[in-house]
């Protein structure tokens, strides 16, 4: 062997092959699967999932991987367990038929066998190699060999007997399944794990405040690298979902794309546009001030655009969004018929917040929405202390910004306190922040929206009155008169108050230009008779020289007739 | 190896008198299967005096047999009459726990 440290290739050749599990999420933790050809160790309470894990796993192994399997059941029936997971959409009848997969209930009942001295499971070995050797399998499933303890009495054999199984089955290359009850501080209740050292995979059902999160956890992986975190874990009717929901990178691409918020008001104040698309936006405000139907309006904008749109509902059904939203002229129905929206409405209570996540991851990567609202969050609450819905949140705001959805949050606050923080205390964690208050005054309450934050653009300083009418939501600068802003029917009031006072001032413009008219006639008239009595007077002193003139040219002549009389010229 | 020892032991029995029909699982040759195959000879001829079915077989020459009969110990006697069936595990050593499988007090 070389010491140089060159052989990375040599090191993947030789790392431990791993048989898929075929269990979404799974296969990521352990990076391939449990290991080949080995025993891994399923441990946990009742009703943890050991038998649904282990079901799948030889289900996965049949359809997916064609490596046939034996479920060899010491609890239930083979009967009742095809019926058990008939519900998942396994027929284990015709996957028998197929000779893919076999089920053998094994039946130990210590009350029908007397013991009788010296004695070994030989019966158990030459049943499980015919069973393996009937269909080639390639997988098996012990579920669970500990009801050997219980069914015989002698501890000495069966140990030993277990030890000599666990190499057997080694030997025979199966990927073997061994699930075992949790015992009172050890992780089985008859200490399998001393046997099987490769791989030891915990499921838990932890109840806490009387909500259940499933988990699990990868207690040991012998020779490979593997998640070592409780990661949650969901049932539902599609089998076992294992989510590594604890990804905290923030090396997600940005874009400078925007989206519209529906309201075209509120994109005014966003800088023209709306929200960045990918970002999140928290609306938070006190009850009923109409968070829902900022939301709801989103919701329409983004499928009336032909997004696809999940909207998390933890307060109201679908149903009452609809109806409401119907109210104020959108209509969703439209939206939910066409497949663009989907609601999925769980009450917060229904399981953990852990579990929450899970489900909406699920729902995220199935329906690959462009934008997804929950509302409220403030509800999550009640299912986890402030820290635990905080990193929830912090959780699903990096995968929903990795996959570029837009999220709306809506978030209750239960004071009216403008500069604080959120009850949740996320608002650090968005992009956007919009606030809707409650402005109580002149005996009304009216809303005002203020956007708190609207990171990388130039978003509005103002408070917009936010109206919501049969006609939709849209926003009206408010009053700022000298009493401060005013909003709603003072508002109004103020506005009537202005047309008012517009319609009196020209009136009182008017009465002004009729008197300067009449001023000015009066003044022409004026003007006309002392024009007339001037040229009256004119007239007279005209008159008067003329006479005067005729009268010196008559004298004039007169004495000129005189004079020449006197000359006696006569 | 294969053993198939059927012995009948009397003639017209009736119904009351039917022979104990027992069967023996071993497998193979095992020291264990060995030792049980000749401590229940040694009891049925003593406590059941003769008056028995006795099969023995050997799990390995027919393995879907361990399924059917939901073998998992071996080697396992099962009595199939008279009624109730009992099973009994071991290599036939505690007599009297064979005998009181069997449904003789002594």
């Amino acid at each position: 062997m070389s010491l140089e440290p060159s052989g990375n290739t040599n090191l993947t050749a030789r790392s431990l092959p791993k048989s898929h599990t075929g269990i979404t999420g799974l296969d990521e933790i352990t990076e391939g699967g449990l290991p080949k050809d080995r025993p891994t160790l399923i441990c946990g309470a009742a009703g943890s999932g050991k038998t649904l894990f282990s079901i799948e796993f030889i289900v996965h192994g049949a359809l997916k991987y064609n490596e046939p399997g034996v479920f060899m059941a010491f609890e239930e029936k083979a009967e009742e367990l095809a019926m058990n997971v008939a519900s998942l959409g396994y027929d284990l009848e015709k996957l028998q038929n197929d000779k893919l997969i076999k089920l053998d209930h094994v039946h130990i009942e210590r009350s029908e066998i007397e013991e009788t001295g010296e004695y070994d499971l030989d019966g158990l070995f030459i049943r499980l190699g015919h069973a393996i050797d009937s269909i080639g399998a390639k997988r098996v499933v012990l579920d669970t060999i500990e009801n050997l303890f219980s069914g015989l009495n002698n501890q000495g054999i069966i140990r030993a007997e277990l030890r000599r199984l666990f190499g057997w089955l080694k030997s025979k290359k199966v990927t073997t399944i061994i699930t075992g009850e949790k015992g009172d501080g050890t992780l089985t209740r008859h200490g399998l794990e001393e046997y099987v050292s490769d791989c030891v995979i915990l499921l838990d059902h932890r109840v806490s405040n009387k909500i259940s999160t499933r988990l699990l956890r990868i207690v040991k992986y012998r020779g490979s690298v593997h998640g070592t975190n409780e990661y949650p874990f969901l049932i539902d009717e599609d089998g076992i979902s294992v989510l590594p929901v604890t990804s905290l990178t923030l090396h997600h691409d940005v874009s400078s794309e925007r989206v519209s918020s529906g309201i075209s008001g509120l994109d005014k104040m966003l800088s023209g546009k709306g929200f960045f698309k990918g970002s999140s936006i928290l609306v938070s405000g006190t009850a009923g001030t109409g968070k829902t139907s900022i939301a709801g309006c989103f919701a329409n904008e983004v499928c009336r655009k032909g997004g696809r749109c999940i909207y998390f509902a933890f307060e109201e059904s679908p149903k009452q969004i609809v109806r409401n939203m119907s109210s104020i002229n959108i209509d969703l129905q439209k939206h939910v018929d066409d497949g663009h929206l989907k609601f999925h409405a769980s009450r917060p209570t229904l399981n953990g917040l852990e579990m929450h996540l899970v489900a909406i991851h699920k729902m995220v990567k199935q329906i690959k929405p462009n934008a997804v609202i929950l509302d409220p969050i403030t509800n999550l609450i009640t299912v986890g202390s402030v820290s635990e819905v905080k990193s929830l949140l912090i959780r699903l705001i990096d995968f929903l910004q990795a996959e570029q959805i837009t999220v709306m949050f809506t978030a209750l606050t239960l004071n009216d306190n403008v500069t604080g923080q959120t009850d949740e205390s996320i608002s650090s964690l968005v992009d956007a922040w919009l606030l809707v208050r409650d402005i109580e005054f002149n005996g009304e309450r009216n809303r005002g929206l203020y956007v708190m934050k609207s990171r990388g653009m130039k978003h509005s300083n103002q408070i917009r009155e936010f109206v919501i009418s049969d006609n939709g939501l849209d926003m009206v600068d408010v009053y700022l008169g000298p009493d401060g802003v005013l909003t709603g029917s003072a508002r109004e009031a103020q506005q009537l108050q202005e047309k008012t006072g517009v319609v009196i001032k020209d009136h009182a413009v008017s009465m002004k230009d009729r008197e300067i008219e009449r001023k000015r006639m009066v003044l022409e008239a004026k003007i006309g008779s002392l024009k007339e009595e001037f040229e009256s007077f004119q007239e007279d002193l005209n008159r008067s020289y003329v006479e005067d003139e005729l009268r010196k040219s008559v004298l004039e002549k007169n004495r000129t007739e005189l004079t020449q009389k006197r000359d006696g010229k006569e | 190896m294969s053993q198939h020892l059927d012995i009948q032991q009397g003639d017209e029995q009736n119904d009351e008198n039917r022979p104990y029909a027992l069967r023996l699982f071993v497998a193979g040759a095992s020291i264990n299967s060995l030792r049980a195959v000749n401590n229940l000879k040694e009891i049925c001829e003593i406590y059941l005096d003769g008056n028995y079915v006795l099969e023995i077989i050997d799990v390995y020459q027919q393995k879907s047999l361990a399924e059917r009969e939901n073998i998992i110990a071996l080697p396992l006697l099962i009595k199939s009459f008279p009624l109730p069936e009992r099973r009994m595990v071991g290599d036939m050593s505690d007599t009297r726990k064979v005998l009181k499988g069997l449904g003789l007090s002594i």
